[in-house]
């Protein structure tokens, strides 16, 4: 796998090739493995009676799959639109950390901050994994630009596989299908391997894989989040234990 | 089946709950990270948090799949993730190698399970 950034820079225009690299992640392992979970999604979708146009439409609008299969299957079994409005939230309060966690990283300090309001919109797990994982590298002023290009390329290969899993829905075997929906697990664990190189992550990453399933099955709906607040901060006070036995004059 | 899901109805109802009760973590979120730096305390709080809920996710679609993965055995499931964890490192640090390797592994347990 080649990673798009460190070809070296020719010339002034590094800001537009930032963006144009960025697009190109849509074609590496974690583009290609979002897409197959895009077609899941279309295939789910037309199991559900939705429209083609509107299982594109949602794909594109959400752009985070939990939210839109919890919302999509609500609906679909006959249960309010406002049951799934909170359930969709529920699911949607995950990308607030998350947003917050990329934020120093694609700073921008012009007055209107457009671009950080489109930016932020491809935020979900696999793009926010992947500005995490190819942002700090990169020179400052290339960050935002660089990020920009990767949602835009991981939301259009969202949107194509949508409509292939839609269209080819049944005709694979199921085998194929099992396949596709353990890309999506596999690969977000191995990534979460990759980003975190501090202590104090990989705490709050096996926390969070033992606690989960617990809280799913005791308060499913509210796991995710009590679960990250639970194994995150004790992860974090971990990370700081370990960093002051380091540097006792840290502590306060 | 004609469902609500197929009308212009439901593109309105879409557009609707995803631009109010969805899309405004991510504004909020925007705002609140606004002024971080990247080393505060806050900053390493909130990257836990959010690489913890990962972590969840990828254990609830493992354990609690939905459609064909459902009908694999759990045990091949984790034995499948497990050797792409183990191939991911045993190539160093190789993450194509590790995703690809899993999902070979729960193929080729699927097929001898026949």
């Amino acid at each position: 796998m080649t990673d798009p950034h460190q070809r070296p820079t020719r010339g002034m225009d590094g800001p537009r090739r930032g963006f144009r690299h960025g697009l190109l992640v849509s074609l590496t392992v974690p583009g290609l493995i979002l897409a197959f979970s895009s077609a899941g999604f279309g295939a789910l979708a037309l199991d559900a009676g939705m429209s083609l146009g509107n299982a594109v439409f949602m794909m594109g609008i959400f752009f985070a799959l939990p939210a839109q299969v919890v919302m999509m299957d609500q609906i679909a079994r006959g249960g309010s639109v406002l049951g799934g409005a909170l359930a969709v939230m529920l699911t949607g309060v995950r990308l607030l950390p998350m947003v917050v966690a990329l934020m120093p990283l694609i700073r921008d300090e012009r007055r209107i901050p457009w671009r950080q309001v489109l930016a932020v919109h491809a935020v979900a797990v696999t793009a926010w994994i992947e500005g995490m994982r190819r942002l700090p590298p990169l020179p400052e002023e290339q960050r935002l630009r660089h990020f920009l290009g990767i949602g835009t390329g991981l939301v259009l290969a969202a949107l194509i596989g949508t409509a292939a899993g839609y269209v080819l829905a049944g005709t694979v075997p199921k085998i194929v299908s099992a396949v596709l929906l353990f890309l999506t697990p596999i690969y977000f664990f191995l990534s979460l391997l990759a980003t975190s190189r501090e202590a104090g992550d990989r705490v709050a990453v096996m926390a969070g894989a033992l606690i989960g399933p617990v809280f799913y099955v005791l308060t499913p709906g509210l796991d995710l989040l009590l679960t990250g607040l639970i194994a995150g901060t004790l992860g974090h006070v971990a990370g700081r234990r370990w960093s002051g036995m380091w540097r006792e004059d840290d502590d306060p | 089946m004609t469902s609500v899901l197929s009308t212009f109805e439901g593109t309105l109802i879409i557009l609707a709950v995803a631009l109010f009760m969805h899309e405004p973590f991510r504004w909020l979120g925007l705002y609140l990270g606004r002024n971080l730096s990247a080393d505060s305390a806050i900053f390493t709080w909130v990257k836990a948090v959010s690489n913890a809920i990962v972590a969840a996710l990828v254990m609830r679609l493992l354990l609690f799949p939905a459609g064909e993965l459902a009908a694999v055995p759990l045990a091949l499931r984790l034995v499948a993730f497990a050797s792409g964890i183990g191939l991911y490192y045993a190539s160093g640090r190789q993450m194509s190698v590790g995703v690809v390797g899993g999902a070979a592994v729960l193929v080729a347990g699927a097929l001898l399970g026949k």
